[in-house]
């Protein structure tokens, strides 16, 4: 039974059970994040400009890259955790992370489909050629 | 470690309901609703992502992405940002261990880090403002200047915080109010680096291709 009283606040590092099981140092942890975030950053930077990869496929990868990297941030640096202690955190971010999906994919669609069904075609009509 | 953070901590190891736990301490309280501040803070980004990403091939007949940008700069633009994140990491460990000579050193470097970055930034700007690429050239460069010049600004309102923060340390040195507002300014500094993830990412290097 690990019945927390309060809270962890945002940003600091967990100290319960399971996190000092680890024998990671405060200092580990950030030193851990931040080699982490230097290779998937590299790797970002070397699969936007290798001739190696598909294509088409790129930017998929990068994305993936991206919300990899997101994670690491918010698990080294900023101690977001799974732990009990980090329930409302948790949840405050999954609430903010599906109103920035809703936004940005939501645009992303409807402005594709604007793009594709409301234009006669690409000279007369295109929005991104107007000035 | 002050009084009530020793309390605190006491009690995260007693075993008591959480209906008998009472308030939560201020700590927690301050740093979950700068939590939500910054979250709500990164749905206005994604508002600004979401436009950058449907106006990005309207250039008008005006420059490109792919015309205008400098891969190197972004690299060490990246790289400054990225290594203040971890300095501004360390600067709370050293917060957190009452070390006032090594907090002073890691803000020094996360604050000189950030100006470079800033500085890489305005020289960007002017450099494509000089070339005929301001905001007014066209929707995407609209939507280029809002999206990016928002994350610089933000940076540098985060440093004005940071060396208001080195003043407080040194004036009135680590009592609760301060170390809540320098837990506050390093999620502030966390959030920025994730918002530059996602920049250089969307902007610079898939925004570029064809």
């Amino acid at each position: 039974m690990t019945d927390t009283l309060y809270d962890r606040a945002p940003g600091e590092i967990s100290r319960t059970a399971e996190a000092q099981r680890l024998t990671l140092s405060d200092f580990g942890i950030y030193t851990v994040g931040f080699v982490l975030a230097v290779m998937l950053t590299a790797v970002s930077f070397w699969v936007a400009n290798t001739s190696l990869l598909w294509a088409p496929g790129v930017a998929m990868g990068l994305v993936v890259l991206a919300i990899a990297q997101m994670g690491v941030h918010l698990v080294f640096f900023l101690h977001i955790t799974t732990g009990p202690d980090n329930t409302n955190n948790v949840l405050a971010l999954a609430f903010g992370v599906l109103i920035v999906l809703l936004v940005v994919v939501g645009s992303a669609w409807i402005m594709t489909n604007l793009n594709e069904n409301l234009m006669p075609s690409q000279e007369q009509m295109n929005l991104h050629m107007q000035r | 470690m002050t009084v009530a953070d020793a309390v605190y901590d006491a009690k995260q190891d007693a075993f008591a309901p959480t209906s008998e736990a009472g308030p939560a301490a201020k700590r927690v309280v301050v740093a979950f609703g700068f939590w939500v501040f910054l979250l709500s803070d990164i749905v206005m980004f994604s508002a600004l992502f979401a436009a950058y990403a449907a106006l990005v091939r309207a250039t008008a007949g005006g420059p490109t992405g792919a015309e205008l940008f400098n891969q190197v700069n972004v690299a060490v633009q990246t790289a400054c940002l990225l290594i203040s994140s971890y300095t501004c990491g360390l600067m709370s460990l050293a917060v957190s261990a009452r070390q006032r000579l090594n907090t002073y050193i890691f803000a020094l470097v996360t604050f000189v880090l950030g100006a470079a970055f800033l500085y890489l930034e305005v020289h960007e700007f002017a450099n494509m403002i000089a070339r005929g690429a301001a905001p007014q050239r066209s929707a995407f460069l609209s939507a280029f200047f809002t999206l990016v010049g928002c994350h610089g600004l933000h940076v540098t309102a985060g440093l004005i915080w940071l060396a208001v923060m080195m003043a407080q340390v040194e004036f009135k040195g680590f009592r609760p109010s301060v170390d809540r507002r320098l837990l506050c300014f390093a999620l502030f500094w966390h959030a920025l680096d994730i918002i530059w993830v996602w920049l250089f990412t969307a902007v610079y290097l898939i925004g570029i291709r064809p």
